[in-house]
């Protein structure tokens, strides 16, 4: 968003050597922009603004706080700050990116787009058709189909016991390994469907030829695949992380960020300390700071992707 | 991008509640006479308890064909108690999606009036004749921490222990089981476990998600058959570090920790509750229950019902911590139906109010749901106490019972106290700790000042 606000001002740097032609140039760059721009200022910017507000004060869901909140300045920071729930739950927010995101979807992404396009045309159609679903189920539908699967009494536990292995409490005894896996399978589809474009697009004389030279299947994929489709990599990993940052309905239903608080990543503490503990405010500055984190994640993409022009 | 399926959804969900409230806005604001002609109800439904809408459905009806041009827009919120604040907080929040009239759990009414969502009632309780019949404690209930009334009180409940005496006769315990103190009720869980290993010894509830169920049927329970309490009434102030507190929680640490209680797969799920009134119990899944009066009203008619629950669950009272007078604890609570303080005929809501909660349709409610009754041509009503045999039993505990701190403060303080339970049944904390938690995030709460050392 800073970007294109930012855009036209660059252009009219470059652009001035008479006075009034700029201006006209100015005008001209600008105004198709404006629409845009007062949209993203109203249903972007204003809502981050709201919601930093929001964070400096006491508002509470019901009470004297709900009625009359006090402007606070950054104590609920300063709270969260201090408060060991926060710090593990930035923690578990780490893990669930990281495991399930950047490894999980993106590796099983490749490898199936990988394997995909070797594999026979039925084949291929069958199992694309069954990522896809998952993705394309609404994340509520997805969400209850997982805690069906991994509950005590689910399709994972009825499996293992074909083969005499007693029932795990999955949702309990390991709740962020289960959240994972179901962020994994419902998100896969996205980064397969990304890869397997981007390896339609690699000239396939380049890998002939690396292969006449001797190169074995593996030094080719690192050698001269992943190099050429870097920036739909570092997209997709732009996209996957954010994405999977935001994640609530799916934790929220499987274990409801339980037991106690060990599957409580950023966004389901938020949304705990907001209304469970009727602390708005708080939970504010909780959802602020996922933000900022989101903002970071997406400037250290954007600069890696930057420079790689070809 | 793999966001938007969801994306669209929420859309159309969200275009078609605003068509919702725009609907709704226009119908009320075209009635020519200035009053609104739609009144709104929201209150709670689940599998378990539907007597509510029962009777609201029959109210409807009646205020419909008394009123008319007026329609009563019943809208159930289909959610686990906790979901249901949340919800109603969130309605309560816009005067677009604010109700005319709420089902408001009697604990939530000083810190509802405080945030300004509900409307004081005293004039137009003045002109109702029944108002004469409800019993003082009752009126008491439905006070703001200004002292205006903001409810009318539908009946009241307590808390006790209930038994399924065919597990205890495998159990080699008696049929007419009186715990004196916890170590009692420990024992007999253990016995269970022991002789009958299929089934689950004991409940108390300690997940967060079971909400207010685990603060009141739960924690309290416990606490006010401690020494200590929660709350100093004397001095308006907080009790934190109490030995009480302490000894509450590590009561559940041990009930958790032995697995004399549920596992925690269904223990810290929300649907906690409905299952155990509905599956754990008729089933002869559980055999000791800490758990309230309204149980039997599911199983007595509806679709829940279990026509041997009279010969097969046994009551006892809830036992203090080492039998100290008076021997037993229960705690009242109780819900109310409320005005909403945006509503824009507040006297058609206050009549449907007064239709809802006439002498008969108390009676069927406090019948069906197993209410104490707090209206006396009710509660003395020969038909009322024969209609339930658990009546007897519920309505003695009143002298042992005691009511949750009358505070705008309670439903947040109830909250961690929900917190410290979990951990608890986790085993996460200890109760020193936990209790220690609680103790600074109470103190965060109300402030230093208003807290003293139990």
């Amino acid at each position: 968003m800073v970007d294109v606000a930012l855009k036209p001002r660059a252009g009219r740097g470059r652009g001035t050597t008479t006075r009034p032609r700029a201006r006209r140039g100015f005008g001209r760059k600008v105004l198709p922009l404006v629409p845009a721009v007062a949209l993203l200022i109203v249903f972007l910017a204003g809502p981050i603004g709201y919601s930093l507000y929001g964070s400096l004060t006491n508002t509470a869901l019901t009470g004297y706080k709900a009625a009359n909140p006090d402007f606070i300045g950054f104590d609920n920071y300063t709270e969260l700050f201090a408060s060991p729930d926060f710090w593990k739950s930035v923690w578990l927010t780490v893990l669930f990116v990281g495991a399930s995101a950047v490894i999980g979807q993106n590796v099983l992404g490749m490898l199936l787009a990988l394997v995909s396009r070797s594999a026979a045309k039925p084949l291929r159609a069958v199992v694309g058709g069954l990522v896809v679903t998952a993705w394309v189920l609404p994340e509520i539908v997805a969400a209850f189909a997982l805690y069906a699967f991994f509950s005590t009494d689910g399709t994972l536990n009825a499996v293992l016991g074909w083969f005499g292995i007693d029932e795990t409490t999955w949702l309990i005894s390991f709740p962020m390994f289960a959240v994972i896996v179901a962020n994994i399978w419902r998100g896969t589809a996205f980064s397969m469907l990304v890869y397997n474009a981007a390896l339609a697009e690699v000239p396939p004389e380049i890998s002939e030829a690396a292969e006449i030279d001797g190169a074995g299947p593996v030094q080719r994929f690192f050698r001269i695949t992943l190099p050429m489709i870097r920036r739909s990599i570092s997209t997709n990993l732009m996209l996957t992380t954010l994405q999977t940052l935001g994640v609530f309905t799916l934790i929220w239903v499987m274990t409801g960020g339980g037991p106690g608080t060990n599957s409580s990543t950023l966004p389901v503490l938020a949304y705990q300390e907001a209304f469970k503990f009727s602390q708005v405010g708080y939970g504010t500055a909780i959802a602020t700071v996922t933000l900022a984190v989101g903002a970071i994640f997406s400037i250290v993409y954007i600069k890696a992707l930057k420079p790689e022009v070809d | 991008m793999r966001g938007k399926p969801a994306l669209g959804i929420l859309g159309v969900v969200a275009l078609t509640a605003l068509a919702g409230c725009s609907d709704d806005g226009s119908s009320s604001g075209d009635d020519a006479s200035g009053g609104a002609t739609t009144v709104k109800v929201a209150y709670q439904k689940t599998t378990a308890f539907h007597q509510l809408d029962d009777m609201l459905q029959k109210a409807k009806t009646e205020f419909e064909a008394a009123h008319k041009g007026i329609t009563i827009d019943l809208q159930p919120i289909e959610a686990e108690q906790d979901q249901y604040f949340t919800k109603l907080a969130l309605m309560n929040g816009s005067d677009k999606t604010a109700p005319d009239v709420i089902y408001e759990d009697t604990f939530q009414i000083r810190s509802d009036a405080a945030a300004g969502y509900l409307l004081p009632i005293d004039e137009y309780l003045g002109k109702w004749e029944d108002w004469g019949q409800f019993y003082e404690n009752a009126k008491q209930a439905g006070l703001g921490d200004d002292g205006k009334t903001y409810g009318v009180s539908m009946g009241t409940d307590t808390r006790a222990l209930f038994y399924n005496k065919d597990i205890f006769a495998k159990a080699g315990l008696p049929a007419d089981w009186q715990p004196k103190s916890w170590d009692d009720v420990l024992a007999a869980a253990r016995a269970v476990k022991e002789k009958v290993p299929d089934v689950t010894p004991l409940n108390v509830y300690a997940g967060k998600a079971a909400g207010e169920a685990t603060t009141m049927q739960g924690f309290e329970m416990l606490l006010y058959g401690t020494a200590d309490t929660l709350y100093d009434t004397d001095q308006s102030k907080w009790v934190v570090g109490s030995q009480g507190f302490k000894d509450s929680l590590g009561f559940l640490e041990t009930i958790y920790k032995d697995k004399l209680a549920p596992p925690l797969d269904q223990a810290l799920d929300a649907s906690i509750g409905s299952r155990v009134s509905t599956e754990l119990l008729p089933q002869g899944k559980l055999a000791i229950a800490l758990d309230g009066s309204w149980l039997p009203g599911g199983w007595i008619s509806g679709e829940n019902a279990w026509p041997e629950w009279d010969k097969t669950m046994g009551f006892a009272k809830m036992p203090t911590q080492n039998g100290d007078a008076p021997g037993a604890t229960s705690m009242s609570g109780g819900w109310t139906l409320a005005v909403g303080s945006h509503a824009k005929n507040p006297q058609a809501a206050f009549d449907f109010i007064t239709t809802a909660l006439n002498k008969e349709n108390t009676f069927k409610y406090d019948t069906e749901n197993s209410q104490i009754a707090v209206r006396k041509d009710v509660a003395e009503d020969p038909a009322y106490t024969a209609y339930n045999p658990s009546f007897e039993f519920f309505s003695s505990l009143v002298d042992v019972t005691h009511f949750r701190p009358a505070t705008p403060d309670y439903s947040q303080i109830s909250s961690n106290i929900q917190v410290a339970a979990e951990a608890m049944a986790t085993g996460q904390q200890s109760p020193e700790d936990a209790a220690k938690a609680y103790d600074t995030a109470v103190k965060g709460i109300v402030g230093d000042d208003k807290t003293t050392t139990g």
